[in-house]
């Protein structure tokens, strides 16, 4: 309607309309410089409140029914949890102390004093076993725990009593664990519910306060500090320890293009980006206000994984010449480039992790070899079937690794056929099982944090139950072996020692190749200060300069 | 003429019917998984096909539709899959910026490319002709995401005059608005005042040459009617069209400026559900849309009266 008036006006009121245009273009453009003026450093950066762009936007509220990295970090604001893992890999109280029985079968739990919920109402063991309950649906690490399960029992408002069947060593650290899925603790109410449908109550126990009234899926999120969190006293490591807040909100904004965000850290309107595009770092460079800096060290390992159903991948041989095919040096350097950011690692737990051990990995490591794989292709009679190989185009950090793998396939004498696709369509096509030519898959990459992969008992690659394992579904009853061995290993000694075998399996057998570990540099303003190292990005402890 | 009207939309139903069974039938056909997207990496083909299932995914493709009808016929857009929001109120949250960006950008394209289309048209072959052509070329030319990163750095990081990106509602603060605003508006007016002074210029052209002009100058009326009220209005029915037609599509969305300018606007809430097959989201949007459509293009077929006394409906 307003274009109309405006043409109305100028055919009836020939110079008054022209004038008026120059006025409202004038007036326009003046308004916006004078108000503009006062807008370099918005309101919504200063004061107390941290203004962060995340990897992505935040849509899916509950962390129980997604592993999306964004939802976990959402819940770590809103939520707290029974255990914590600290830096070194030793799961710490967090909201509850325990005591465990000499056989090991019984773990008595005894939840902190001063532990309230949002909505004021004290956390008790009810909202405690509750949630266990519900994580234990959808875990891969809390269904272990769960199969054995003899019981799980309140004692009291603030005691419970978990009693298992066999022992468990590692429950805490699977309790403990940081990633996919953490056991948040939700009211009784809530956590009830069924463990496939989302939660639609977002109350929780954690530092800061979810402002369902200012959420926008995928655009903006804002937590306010929650007044009546009681922190531990010890310092803050990783999830563990205390989680003192210094500002009144935290605000995550989601920024679709990268180059955005960099103009907007470098102008002052964000304080945090959480990824840095590696190719825009020196954009950042010339900049005095912002800080680059990795803050988690371990970062992601980058995989390939195979489907084990249908040739030629369903050879052994054939799937040890593809892995022998590959560089990870190719792979991290088209990737990422920057030799600061990635790291050649061919251990499956992830360099840098307790369980870490690079057997089985030495082509991978020191640039692939062609010849070899030539060989062993020609010795298990690879009979030219074309290798379906999918292509995400639209995710940045998965671009490079099919391009990479597919001319080292070519080169030791696979018919590759790449197919290019959007990772959503590859997320379906991947959960099929026909055929390679009637719509399945022999190959595709993917990226982890290291965290989700550092234990046998959490990476979903070492699942080797057929059709009822990760998409590619081996049938390796070997893996679950070593994996029963590895529940039953009851110290770190006997536990390396079996990681060691699972390592040497998992390559001889090919259940995924490692491609190496790469980390996200971060960009934070100087204006923040104290902001802790941790797998997972925390708004605790960081405190903000006026 | 309120006939008419009537007709016209009445004549949106079976187009809203047609584009409602054929998005859905589109979506379905279309590889991609909601329950994945919702569900992560890690999630076991059980796992999935349980969420599917609770979702309403599982349901046979019938039945998915006659929900969807029935809700939709009682005004309830349906439940964004990922984000389990009511789709209104995504909508709701998304439209305001697309539209005040989309008509402050057709405001200012308008006062700019009407007035530059009438002078190249008047002074036809001539440099202020050429200058106006040679404009109208580079905006077409230069992609729209160059133009946006180009005021950004001489405006926002060189100048600090304005903000990079994001948005305030110009109720919460004007000003604040208008600093936010002008540069996604400067960027977007550049295509339609290229657009715009082209056909004004065009239609310019082909009216300056009547007889009515002739004579209209020959009895001594000023150059300034002759070209405003005589010639302008008289060209002005093609140029309605064009601007119409530009402020459709600005509503429709212009994902990669409200990218560049992180603006929560619907171009993006479309692209984002799409990439995540959020079904009810868009299907709502591609509804909004088309009738969106529909409706600005009835207005462009009235406003004609205005400006042509021969049109009657």
């Amino acid at each position: 309607m307003l274009h109309d008036t405006a043409t109305t006006c100028s055919t009836r009121r020939g110079k008054g309309w022209a004038m008026k245009a120059r006025h409202t273009v004038a007036g326009l453009l003046a308004g916006a410089l004078l108000a503009g003026t006062g807008l370099v450093t918005p309101a919504d950066a200063a004061g107390k409140t941290i203004t962060a762009v995340m990897h992505s936007g935040l849509r899916v509220l509950d962390p129980i029914i997604t592993t999306a990295h964004i939802s976990r970090n959402h819940a770590y604001m809103i939520y707290d949890v029974l255990v914590a893992v600290d830096e070194n890999f030793t799961p710490r109280p967090q909201m509850a102390d325990w005591t465990i029985s000499d056989d090991g079968l019984v773990y008595t739990f005894t939840l902190r004093d001063g532990l309230k919920f949002h909505d004021g109402a004290p956390v008790t063991s009810a909202d405690a076993i509750a949630s266990l309950t519900r994580w234990g649906k959808r875990d891969s690490g809390g269904q272990l725990i769960f199969d054995i399960t003899e019981s799980l029992e309140a004692k009291d408002d603030k005691t419970f009593v978990w009693t298992l069947k066999s022992p468990f060593p590692a429950l805490l650290d699977t309790v403990g664990k940081q990633s996919a899925l953490p056991p948040f603790i939700m009211p009784e109410r809530v956590a009830s519910g069924p463990a496939d449908t989302a939660v639609t109550d977002y109350v929780g126990s954690g530092p800061f306060i979810f402002i369902e009234s200012e959420y926008q899926p995928g655009v903006s999120v804002t937590y306010r500090k929650f007044e009546d969190y009681v922190p531990r006293d010890e310092p803050a490591s990783w999830m563990a320890g205390g989680k003192v807040v210094h500002v009144d909100e935290v605000k995550w904004v989601t920024m679709p293009d990268a180059q955005t965000a960099i103009n907007a850290i470098m102008s002052g309107e964000i304080d945090y980006l959480e990824q840095v595009q590696i190719d825009l770092l020196p954009i950042l460079a010339a900049s005095d206000d912002v800080t680059v800096e990795t803050r988690d060290d371990l970062g992601y390992q980058a995989i390939g994984r195979m489907n084990f159903k249908h040739p030629p991948f369903d050879n052994k041989k054939i799937r040890q010449a593809a892995q022998m095919a590959l560089s990870q040096a190719d792979v991290l350097g088209t990737l990422i480039g920057n030799p600061d950011y990635y790291t050649v690692c061919g251990a499956i737990f992830g360099c840098g992790t307790p369980l870490a051990d690079e057997s089985g990995a030495e082509t991978l490591v020191s640039g692939g070899d062609i010849e070899g794989a030539k060989k062993l292709l020609e010795e298990a009679g690879y009979d030219g079937t074309p290798v379906v190989l999918m292509q995400p185009t639209d995710v940045v950090s998965l671009t490079a690794q099919p391009v990479v793998a597919a001319q080292a396939f070519r080169n030791a004498g696979f018919n590759v056929d790449m197919q290019p696709m959007d990772w959503q369509t590859l997320v379906t096509r991947r959960a099929s099982q026909a055929k390679p030519s009637e719509g399945g898959w022999n190959i595709f990459f993917t990226n982890w944090l290291v965290p989700e992969v550092n234990s046998p008992l959490i990476s979903p690659m070492l699942n080797g139950r057929g059709d009822s394992a990760w998409f590619g579904w081996p049938s390796d009853e070997e893996i679950e072996a070593l994996k029963a061995e590895f529940i039953a290993a009851d110290t770190p000694e006997k536990q390396k020692e079996v990681a060691v075998r699972i390592q040497k399996h998992t390559l001889d057998n090919v259940l995924y190749i490692p491609l190496g570990q790469y980390a996200s540099p971060q960009a934070r303003s100087n204006k923040l200060t104290d902001m802790l190292p941790s797998p997972v990005p925390v708004f605790w402890n960081v405190k903000k300069a006026d | 003429m309120l006939g008419y009207i009537l007709r016209r939309i009445l004549a949106v139903i079976p187009v809203m019917v047609i584009v409602a069974v054929f998005v859905f039938l589109l979506l379905r056909l279309t590889p991609g998984d909601p329950a994945a997207i919702i569900a992560g990496d890690m999630a076991t083909p059980a796992q999935l096909e349980r969420i599917r299932t609770s979702l309403g995914l599982a349901e046979p493709l019938h039945v998915q539709f006659f929900t969807w009808v029935g809700l939709l016929l009682q005004g309830d857009l349906g439940t964004s899959l990922i984000s389990n929001t009511a789709v209104t109120t995504m909508i709701g949250q998304r439209i305001w910026p697309t539209i005040n960006i989309a008509v402050m950008t057709i405001l200012l394209s308008v006062a700019i490319a009407v007035p530059m289309g009438v002078l190249a048209a008047w002074r036809h072959r001539t440099w202020a002709d050429y200058a106006v052509m040679s404009f109208s070329v580079l905006g077409f030319s230069i992609p729209v995401f160059v133009i946006g990163y180009i005021f950004i750095q001489v405006f926002s990081i060189n100048l600090r005059w304005l903000p990079v990106q994001g948005y305030t509602a110009p109720s919460d603060d004007f000003g604040r608005f208008l600093a936010r605003a002008i540069l996604p508006c400067l960027t977007l007016a550049t295509i339609y005042v290229a657009l715009i002074a082209r056909m004004t210029r065009a239609s310019m052209l082909e009216v300056l040459g009547e007889d009515y002009i002739r004579t209209a100058r020959a009895k001594g009326v000023s150059e300034r009617i002759v070209l405003f009220r005589h010639a302008l209005r008289n060209a002005a029915v093609p140029i309605m069209t064009i601007i119409g037609t530009g402020f459709a599509l600005l509503i429709g969305g212009v994902v990669v400026t409200e990218s560049v300018f992180n603006i929560p606007g619907i171009g993006r809430l479309t692209v984002d559900a799409i990439l995540a097959r959020d079904y009810p989201v868009i299907q709502a949007m591609i509804l909004l849309t088309s009738g969106l459509y529909v409706f600005i293009n009835l207005l462009i077929d009235l406003s004609y009266t205005l400006f042509d006394p021969r049109i009657r409906y």
